[in-house]
């Protein structure tokens, strides 16, 4: 009989339950079916990805400035870098880009502001975003004043304009479905009732048909002789369909914060509007901030949608690009185009709406 | 909320802007005022302008001959048919639209959701990189994608692609053989009925004799094998009462069999597609809201693993599944107006579209355009409620 008197060193896992093989058995070859699977789910991917790096890489011409220097073997990005200038800034006049780009940049550095955690004094930001900024928008875009020459809307267009779309019927429709959300939880009875028919109404009919509304109907409800530009009637469509959504989401949010929190503050003798002003809007608003960019997201893409009613947004500018005599026949480079630039800014959105999602997660789950 | 003193304490009575009920009430009428108000200048506005334009307001347009075509109807319908009827030839194209459209995006969300939480690593990587490329790129750019960049740059009627010689596509759209129905079929939809209600009897039978005597049989299946095997076996016993009218290439285009247009093509796979990257998520996080507890209780009675998801995950899980999956069906049903910016004869398309130009009528087609979407999405969620009803937990 012998004594152990040394420790037994810890021999390593058997081979076969660490490092890459064992990876590969345990999320790809773990039995039969799921052989199969990822046999099928390999040719698959072989199927979509080698043609498409073919296209938009390999065989892909690049370099040029007209359709002959593309072989048309693969993609021609030619026709992208020929018109760049347009899909990003519109018809707007060149000298005067630095304006759209100036906007722009302040409008960047003030949402980075509020994105990022760290950074102090947000409620007064977001002030300056929702009220400051959009005076500042309107003078730096349409010009007018400070010697700034007058660009005419229907100049605008491209990615420029898919973005002011997007931001004014976002900033337009918070303010509108704050007050219709708060409405629908009143008690009384008929700014309860037309707040309801108000956002189910919204809610309940398509984008395109309010557009319609507001390019065909508008003028007829404006005493005759006065006509609205084409752009604000837009403004004024999306503006009324986002606040019927926007109300849904901040109704969710005041839902979410526990009712102790009103009745406490009606106890200490405080008003309606100090109520929800100091006590239960900056909780909900906060929480709220993942559905209100998800919302964001929503009417990003819906923004196409007036290129029906004759605005040039990006998709807008990209459909009569392809029309283009001298450049017919890049319908998919142009569509590839396109949704690359609105497939990263919504990812990107619906990543930090998902990053918010879980940072609120921890405290106030029940 | 507000408890009220039984006896108000003495002294001068407050005034009336400190009364709660009396300031609703004047709040409420102020509202009142403000929205009549903006209605009558609104009105008084629209009437000036219309008699200034010339434009007679009512319904009686619906009456005129519209004077042009629709290249999809699935009525009767002519240049020479009235506005009426264009009106109801766009419903129906839309209703159609939508119903294959739910359809099919049901089928793909449900296949992509469950395949995004398969154990198989590369089945939930491709799954997700389906979900995230689709839902973040806009419906319109997708619509346009598959109409000009796909299917407008398929070959001439000529070169058409082919399945087998009985499937076609080419530039001018689907062409599928188109079943012929001889005497004698009648009796398959006949079988299919019996089989059906012989179904339902079973099941009920089934259940009954399950909670008297714990005994069951599997009614799900004996169920379709006699939907699916009792046409079947008419069919056979019949003859096959079925002939098929094959496209064929004649002259420039092909004749005979069902066309499917490249515009509903089109609308339909990215409405599809589109829509089932929403669902696709929706079943994820539904199957995903089940506490893992209710599966390895299931499990330590020793339920094998397809009971496990049927009896005790799938139901948890459709609750949480249904009212967003409402949603996004009545999305899609909307969005299907965006046919319009592709040619495609939706109610928007040839009714607010074509009508409203031809006629002028402004307020009474775009009235009648948002009154049946409105009337679709309350009869939606009215029905999707009822189900929620159904199927809600019962709490204690």
């Amino acid at each position: 009989m012998t004594i152990q008197r040394e420790m037994i060193p810890a021999r390593p896992a058997p081979g076969s339950t660490i490092g890459p093989i064992a990876w590969l058995r345990a999320n790809l070859f773990s039995g039969p079916v799921n052989t199969v699977f990822t046999l099928l789910g390999l040719y698959l991917l072989y199927l979509l990805l080698v043609p498409t790096i073919q296209w938009a890489f390999i065989d892909a011409d690049w370099i040029g400035t007209s359709r002959a220097d593309c072989s048309r073997e693969g993609a021609c990005w030619v026709f992208i870098n020929a018109r760049i200038g347009q899909f990003i800034y519109g018809l707007y006049p060149g000298s005067e880009i630095w304006r759209v780009n100036l906007t722009f940049a302040v409008f960047a550095a003030l949402i980075a502001w509020l994105a990022i955690p760290r950074l102090p004094f947000k409620r007064w930001v977001a002030v300056l975003t929702l009220v400051a900024f959009p005076l500042l928008a309107y003078f730096l875009l349409y010009g007018g004043h400070f010697g700034l020459r007058v660009v005419e809307t229907h100049r605008w267009g491209g990615l420029t304009l898919t973005l002011i779309l997007a931001v004014v019927g976002m900033v337009g429709a918070l303010p509108i479905g704050i007050l219709l959300a708060l409405g629908r939880r009143s008690q009384m009875p008929i700014v309860k009732s037309f707040c309801v028919v108000f956002i189910e109404f919204w809610r309940g009919v398509p984008l395109i048909t309010v557009l319609f509304m507001a390019s065909v109907m508008l003028p007829l409800f404006m005493p005759t002789g006065v006509s609205v530009d084409r752009l604000i009637r837009a403004f004024i469509g999306i503006t009324l369909f986002q606040s019927a959504y926007m109300a849904e989401v901040i109704r969710g949010g005041l839902q979410a914060i526990p009712r102790g929190q009103e009745e406490a503050a009606a106890a200490l003798g405080m008003t309606y509007w100090k109520r929800m002003g100091l006590i239960v809007l900056p909780q909900a608003l906060k929480m709220m901030i993942p559905g209100i960019v998800n919302t964001f997201i929503s009417l990003f893409k819906d923004t196409t949608l007036v290129m029906i009613i004759g605005l040039f947004d990006l998709l807008g500018i990209v459909q009569a690009a392809l029309s283009d005599s001298r450049w017919l026949g890049f319908a998919l480079e142009g569509y590839v185009f396109a949704a690359f630039m609105f497939w990263i800014f919504c990812f990107s959105m619906s990543r930090y709406s998902q990053y918010l999602e879980r940072k609120l997660h921890t405290g106030h789950k029940r | 909320m507000s408890v009220r003193p039984q006896a108000r304490p003495a002294g001068p009575k407050p005034p009336f802007w400190r009364d709660r009920a009396k300031r609703a009430l004047i709040f409420q009428l102020l509202l009142v005022a403000a929205v009549a108000a903006f209605l009558l200048y609104i009105i008084g506005n629209t009437q000036a302008n219309l008699s200034a334009r010339g434009i007679t307001t009512g319904f009686g347009f619906l009456n005129n001959t519209a004077g042009f075509g629709i290249v999809q109807s699935l009525i009767d319908y002519s240049s020479q048919s009235t506005y009426g009827r264009t009106f109801v030839v766009g419903l129906l194209n839309t209703l159609l639209v939508s119903a294959l459209g739910v359809l099919a995006a049901t089928i793909i969300g449900f296949t992509v959701g469950i395949a995004r939480l398969s154990p198989n690593w590369l089945i939930a990587r491709l799954a997700n990189g389906y979900i995230e490329i689709f839902r973040n790129i806009p419906l319109l750019l997708q619509i346009f994608f598959w109409y000009f960049a796909v299917l407008r740059a398929m070959p001439a009627a000529r070169d058409s692609l082919s399945i087998g010689e009985v499937i076609f596509l080419n530039v001018r759209g689907l062409y599928l053989p188109e079943p012929l129905f001889e005497s004698g079929f009648g009796l398959i939809p006949l079988a299919f009925g019996v089989a059906v209600v012989a179904s339902i009897a079973l099941v009920i039978w089934n259940r009954r004799r399950h909670e008297a005597t714990g005994k069951r049989l599997p009614a799900g299946w004996i169920s379709l094998a006699l939907i699916l095997g009792l046409p079947m076996l008419v069919l056979v016993a019949t003859g096959v009462p079925v002939t098929w009218d094959v496209p064929e290439l004649r002259g420039f285009n092909f004749r005979g069999g069902i066309t499917v247009i490249p515009e509903f093509l089109a609308l339909w796979l990215a409405l599809s597609i589109y829509t089932a990257s929403f669902i696709a998520e929706i079943v994820r996080s539904g199957i995903q809201a089940i506490p893992h507890g209710q599966t390895e209780a299931a499990q330590a009675l020793s339920l094998p693993r397809n009971l496990v998801l049927r009896l005790v995950v799938v139901p948890q899980a459709m609750r949480v599944i249904i009212p967003p999956l409402t949603s996004q069906y009545l999305n899609l049903i909307k969005n299907s107006s965006l046919a319009t910016a592709i040619g495609y004869p939706d109610l928007v398309s040839v009714f607010a579209g074509t009508t409203l130009n031809q006629t002028g009528q402004a307020i009474e087609v775009i009235a009648m355009t948002m009154a049946v979407y409105l009337t679709i999405s309350l009869l939606v969620s009215m029905f999707m409620n009822w189900f929620n009803a159904r199927v809600a937990l019962v709490e204690r």
